[in-house]
């Protein structure tokens, strides 16, 4: 019976795969005493004086729906804090706070991309991407970037996946799961190959605040890129503010116009408690955001030394918070890498793969834990392997 | 190293004194050489005074009081407060003194196996000194927070083991 009224459901949700994630979720789940390099979110919790707020907030009767668009006060300070970079939106028509940069990413998707529409998807990418393309009916079509590399976007990778049909490109940078960043210079050819070939793009720069040794660079800060481009971003990640679920999309007006139906007639606005504590951050939360930045460079260079000590080889990620080590030498797939880690390792980290066909190979992991439990996590990681090479010698 | 990297290194030894010179070095990124010389520097010049481990001695079950003290003095002509801190700092169970803007002049710390040991102390040694005008004394009940370590925090890490 309800096989029967199963197979009645939507065959674009049925045939949609199940997150890869997810798998390895329940899997590592069951496990005791690991230690998690599989997490996507800080560990720090968000700092005291947002959530203070939020209690002050709360006391003075901050519990309305609030205008569809987010808070005006809000997006004011949201405007003031992309002039650092370069970016500059109309509070009152080119920005809407959204519920996490997940639901900005769905919103900029569903307006922009028609059934039949192509758009590029950098590979590996984040894993939401792939399945908002094809909810909208439109085709995803994955754009390799390479170790080689440092996994930047290059025109030469575009220019091989681009068709009549292309109609947007995701990116992605500095990128969830391999850390790379795009500079000036390794922006210029793409952007001029976007507005050769007039595609849209939704920039995903919700790791922005978290990019070390080089300032990040949007793409939406070019010439002649604005109109043509939605940026997507957050309080997640800067503010340690995953739970709040507060995050925004801006872009040229026409576009923001046609966005808010969709958000307006879904979500209505993001939680007020919510609005009001990302305002805290973004008025009085500099300093503990560079705090936590701060600590996250010191543990980058601890995991990167500490995998290419043991033998990993690992590029140099330059922004967000994981490593994405190379683990083809040791003959594994990274499924099989990543599951065998967390039973006979104790260490759980996350398979390049779930992230797209182009991590297969290597191995995402999130450096967001403290420095103790990333110096005994590269120690186990150290024990598998010399394990592993006398299991195959 | 430059000043900056110089000044996160002190806070990281701060923090944790037993950290290993090669970690600290690839944490700042320097070599570990530097570190070892930034360190003996901080040293040689009295930075760094001491290491030791911040101590929940209400947990320890060791029997021990402690008292802040509200010190009210005249200071002597040429000579200000320093000498008079001098005399009090000098007593084996003072462990901080502290010259203070506001009611009160120095604010000394002292701890004692009892409550009368602390109290004599106050009355026969600290109030008797020439300079010391008044005391107030206060024991501490319980300590919540000491230099920056939060001595009851129950934040676990509630984070999923795998997010995207
Ligand atoms: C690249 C990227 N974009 C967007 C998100 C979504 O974040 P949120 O919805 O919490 O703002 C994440 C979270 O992991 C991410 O890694």
């Amino acid at each position: 019976m309800s096989q029967r009224l199963e197979g009645r459901l939507s065959q674009i949700v049925r045939e949609l795969p199940p997150s890869g994630i997810r798998r390895f979720f329940d899997l590592a789940n069951q496990m005791e005493d690991i230690i998690s390099l599989g997490v996507g979110e800080p560990d720090f919790v968000t700092p005291w004086r947002v959530r203070e707020a939020c209690f002050y907030a709360l006391e003075q009767g901050y519990t309305t729906y609030t205008s569809n668009r987010g808070m005006p006060e809000l997006r004011v300070a949201i405007a003031n804090y992309l002039h650092k970079y370069d970016l500059h939106y109309d509070p009152l028509t080119e920005i809407i706070v959204t519920i996490g940069g997940s639901e900005a990413i769905d919103i900029a998707m569903r307006t922009i991309l028609s059934p039949g529409d192509e758009i590029l998807i950098p590979d590996p990418g984040y894993v939401s991407y792939y399945p908002c393309a094809i909810l909208t009916g439109a085709t995803p079509v994955a754009v390799t970037t390479c170790a080689s590399d440092d996994f930047k976007l290059t025109k030469e990778a575009i220019l091989g996946k681009i068709t009549e049909k292309t109609k947007a490109i995701m990116l992605c940078f500095p990128n969830n799961p391999t850390g790379a960043i795009m500079t000036h210079s390794d922006w210029q050819p793409i952007v001029d190959l976007i507005l050769e070939r007039d595609l849209f793009v939704i920039s995903d720069e919700i790791y922005a605040e978290l990019t070390y040794g080089e300032k990040h660079v949007s793409i939406a800060a070019f010439p002649e890129m604005k109109e043509r481009t939605v940026v997507v971003s957050g309080m997640s990640k800067a503010f340690a503010m995953t739970g709040w679920r507060i995050g925004y999309v801006t872009g040229p007006e026409y576009l923001i116009k046609e966005m808010l139906k969709i958000h307006q007639y879904t979500i209505m606005c993001a939680p007020i408690m919510g609005q009001m504590a990302a305002l805290e951050a973004l008025q009085h939360g500099e300093k503990d955001k560079d705090a936590m930045i701060k600590e996250y460079d010191q543990r980058r260079r601890l995991v990167v030394e500490g995998f290419r000590s043991i033998g990993l080889p690992c590029h140099e990620p330059k922004g967000a918070f994981y490593a994405f080590p190379d683990i083809r030498n040791t003959g594994l797939t990274s499924a099989q890498f990543a599951e065998r880690l967390l039973i006979e390792g104790k260490v759980a980290v996350v398979p390049g793969e779930v992230f797209g066909q182009s991590g297969e190979g290597f191995i995402r992991c999130s450096y967001a834990t403290s420095v103790k439990q990333l110096e005994t996590a590269i120690e186990r990681i150290g024990l598998f392997l010399t394990q592993l090479d006398r299991i195959e010698a | 190293m430059d000043e900056r990297a110089k000044q996160t290194l002190l806070q990281l030894v701060h923090d944790d004194a037993l950290q290993s010179h090669e970690s600290l070095a690839t944490r700042l990124g320097v070599n570990v050489e530097e570190v070892v010389q930034a360190i003996s520097d901080f040293e040689a010049k009295g930075i760094i005074m001491r290491y030791g481990a911040v101590v929940n001695w209400d947990k320890a079950d060791s029997s021990r009081v402690t008292a802040v003290i509200d010190v009210k003095v005249t200071p002597e002509r040429g000579r200000g407060f320093d000498q008079i801190a001098r005399r009090i700092y000098l007593f084996p169970e003072v462990v901080s003194v502290s010259l203070m803007s506001g009611t009160y002049d120095l604010q000394v710390i002292v701890e004692g196996r009892k409550i009368q040991e602390v109290a004599q102390f106050v009355s026969e040694k600290l109030s008797t000194i020439e300079n010391v005008t008044s005391t107030t004394t206060h024991f501490r009940l319980k300590t919540y927070k000491f230099d920056g370590v939060i001595f009851d925090d129950p934040t676990t890490d509630q984070r999923l083991v795998v997010t995207p």
